[in-house]
């Protein structure tokens, strides 16, 4: 099969190197797609104009709950807005039905990849009955979806504390011989926390089957990626642990898919965990609750918007023929009425009662058990 | 029915649940070829093999946050934190999620995990070697805490600690590893969650307590025996869920009520005690009820008569125990 898209076509924010491994630095450890090739199948246009529909999706839905907490419909919303195309292009490597996801709050593009619908990503958002996480006893994105329909979770806001866990799941799955990847989400501001340094030195010790995959969008709330960390790229930081650190362009779809992809070739090979790092931008505020305008400067998003992923893959599917006008008028009006439907569903839905208030604080029938 | 320590009877414990569920493993810190520096976990390396007995670096955010992935994941894993007192960068995972795992997803995914605490005092372990943590845990819903204080309590409730579908904090107290010995029947048994025992039976007043201080406890009502002061002693066993149900008939029966324990007094299980008496039974008390505890410093001195002056001891209790018995 031929290349289609490869990590180059899309401009870089900066001259990151996709793909580039850097534990080539260290001989001890190399992935293994570096040495004999091998990797993720090449995508089709096909694919990636699916990529794209999602991803078009995700922004008209990312778009909206934004409006809806400026009109104070949704409490809370942290965006996804900068961060889709790293999103999609990770999902797109790994297999759902098989693999375990521990997200964090960042994730509305992931979630969609992963078969959650709209309605249901709303309700959480507005706090409403039939939410599929938690509930909705917890903030938007938290819980845990169904085990027999996706193996998705994030227990709480507190950064970092899904990366032990998802250490812990990776070695359930190699004690019970299970092929399975945990990937495990995180920003730059989880990178600084004592939590990543024991989960990344466990797992590369006992080479479980985990890829740690930071979405670095340079800001934790408002401090500057110069005041969390004295070096160039988080991925770097892979070498000490004896693990391949690679570092992508996160507004390359292609280039993230290849990067996990290879990631997860190592994972489910036995060869243990990869750190991947996709640079992208958070192109709103830390979250709704938050004002970037106290310590961002203007000219800091200046020119990225140019190069927001969407409008640049759009650009390449024009570019081969897989997009035309009325494709793009129908993937993109398609997004909307998908998305005002779920609106109008999640604003009937009512909010859940507190008939099961006491429920799950501990086993039914179990000491302790309120229920 | 064998003769044995509080230590041997959590290693046996700990071998037969590993024998019976194969999903059982334990991680911890020098708990493979050291054997725990305590010995609890002594021979399992060897029987068990290196994948079902992790030895982890000194990280016990790690250990807390890999048990429980690996909980959520189908397993049960025992972690041994080394000593309480080095507890505390892993109450992040305990407290903050594994406590709210079940309730937070509403039942998806659940945390079966223990978490293997030694504890406690007297054993000049100074300021970093002594600390009595339990009512950080005791306090958080989601949670069961569980503290033993024979060999029989510790072999049945460890295996229980262990068969449970939620987390279980298991505090271990270091001193009464070795210096209490007690029958334990052979082979499998379990002792149930939140329920007391009443390891003394009294009419005059009731004293509740658990842990190494429950030792005390006895020995000081056998001193107040000779007396003709017949006291009641309640070894609470578990700490949340509280049987405070065993606790109100005592006291229904003795209309003196009396707390012991090595933890510091206040915000102690023996205020959360005192207040469900006053709730619950205020009408058949006689006294007011009374605390014997730990004394307001930060943590336990390392020179003996220092240590001493910390500890509540069983001549402490009994002078107490007269003054309610008096009143």
């Amino acid at each position: 099969m031929r290349i289609l898209h490869s990590g180059s076509q899309i401009g870089l924010v900066r001259p990151y190197n996709c793909g580039h491994m850097l534990s080539e630095q260290s001989s001890s450890t190399k992935p293994g797609h570096t040495e004999n090739g091998a990797g993720p199948p090449p995508l089709t246009d096909a694919d990636l104009l699916e990529m794209y529909r999602t991803m078009v999706l995700s922004r008209t839905l990312d778009q909206r709950i934004w409006q809806m907490n400026r009109q104070g419909r949704a409490a809370i919303v942290a965006s996804a807005q900068g961060h889709e195309a790293a999103q999609i292009g990770a999902v797109r490597a790994l297999d759902p039905e098989r693999d375990r996801f521990y997200i964090y709050y960042r994730e509305l593009t992931t979630m969609l990849a992963l078969g959650i619908t709209p309605l249901e990503l709303l309700l959480g958002f507005l706090a409403k009955e039939g939410e599929p996480l938690s509930g909705a006893r917890q903030f938007p994105l938290h819980g845990a979806i169904d085990r027999d329909r996706r193996d998705i979770v994030s227990f709480s806001n507190v950064v970092a504390t899904q990366l032990p866990q998802a250490v812990g799941v990776a070695l359930a799955d190699k004690m019970r011989g299970e092929k399975r990847v945990t990937m495990a989400y995180f920003g730059d501001g989880a990178s600084s926390m004592g939590e990543t340094h024991e989960a990344m030195n466990f797992a590369s010790i006992h080479r479980l089957p985990v890829i740690f995959f930071c979405e670095n969008n340079k800001y934790a709330i408002s401090v500057p990626i110069s005041q969390q960390m004295n070096i160039e790229s988080i991925a770097t930081r892979a070498s000490a642990y004896g693990m391949p650190g690679i570092e992508v362009n996160g507004f390359d779809p292609v280039a993230v898919y290849e990067a996990v992809g290879a990631a997860a070739d190592r994972a489910r090979s036995g060869q243990g965990p990869t750190l991947v790092e996709a640079v992208v931008e958070r192109f709103l505020p830390h979250t709704s609750d938050d004002d970037d305008t106290r310590y961002r400067p203007p000219e800091d998003l200046e020119g990225i918007r140019d190069l927001d992923p969407i409008p640049a893959t759009e650009k390449i599917l024009r570019a081969s023929g897989a997009l035309y006008d009325a494709l793009d008028e129908e993937i993109k009006s398609s997004a909307q009425k998908i998305v005002n439907q779920a609106t109008e569903d999640a604003e009937n839905a009512p909010f859940p009662e507190p008939h099961d208030f006491y429920e799950q604080v501990y086993a039914p029938g179990s000491p302790g058990d309120l229920s | 029915m064998a003769e044995m320590t509080v230590l041997e009877a959590v290693r046996e414990a700990l071998r037969e649940e590993m024998e019976r569920d194969s999903t059982v493993f334990m991680l911890g810190e020098d708990i493979g070829a050291r054997g725990g520096v305590f010995l609890a976990t002594e021979g399992l390396l060897e029987q068990f093999g290196p994948e079902r007995v992790i030895d982890t670096p000194l990280a016990e955010a790690a250990i807390g946050g890999i048990a429980l992935g690996a909980a959520v994941n189908g397993m049960r894993p025992v972690a041994e934190i080394e000593f309480g007192d080095f507890i505390w960068p892993a109450v992040n995972q305990i407290i903050g999620e594994a406590a709210r795992v079940r309730y937070g997803t509403q039942g998806r995914r659940t945390a079966p995990l223990v978490l293997r605490v030694p504890y406690g005092g007297g054993v000049r372990g100074g300021l970093f070697h002594s600390q009595s943590i339990e009512v950080a845990f005791s306090h958080q819903p989601g949670l069961k805490v569980v503290a033993p204080a024979t060999p029989y309590d510790a072999k049945g409730l460890l295996k229980s600690a262990i068969r449970d579908d939620d987390p279980v904090i298991f505090f271990e107290h270091k001193r009464t590893y070795r210096l209490v010995k007690g029958d334990v029947p052979d082979g499998d048994y379990t002792i149930p969650i939140g329920k007391a025992d009443v390891k003394r039976t009294g009419s005059d007043l009731t004293v509740v307590s658990y842990g190494l201080v429950l030792h005390y406890c006895l020995e000081a009502a056998t001193t107040l025996a000779e007396e003709g002061i017949d006291v009641e002693v309640i070894d609470l066993r578990t700490l949340r869920p509280l049987d405070t149900d065993t606790v109100l008939e005592s006291v229904r029966k003795t209309s003196k009520a009396m707390v012991v324990h090595e933890d510091t007094k206040a915000g102690g299980i023996g205020g959360e005690i005192a207040a469900v008496i006053a709730e619950e039974v205020f009408e058949d008390l006689d006294a007011p009820v009374k605390r014997v505890a730990g004394p307001e410093v930060p943590a336990m001195p390392f020179s003996p008569l220092l240590e001493a002056e910390f500890m509540p001891s069983a001549e402490k209790i009994a002078t107490a125990m007269r003054e309610l018995a008096a009143y």
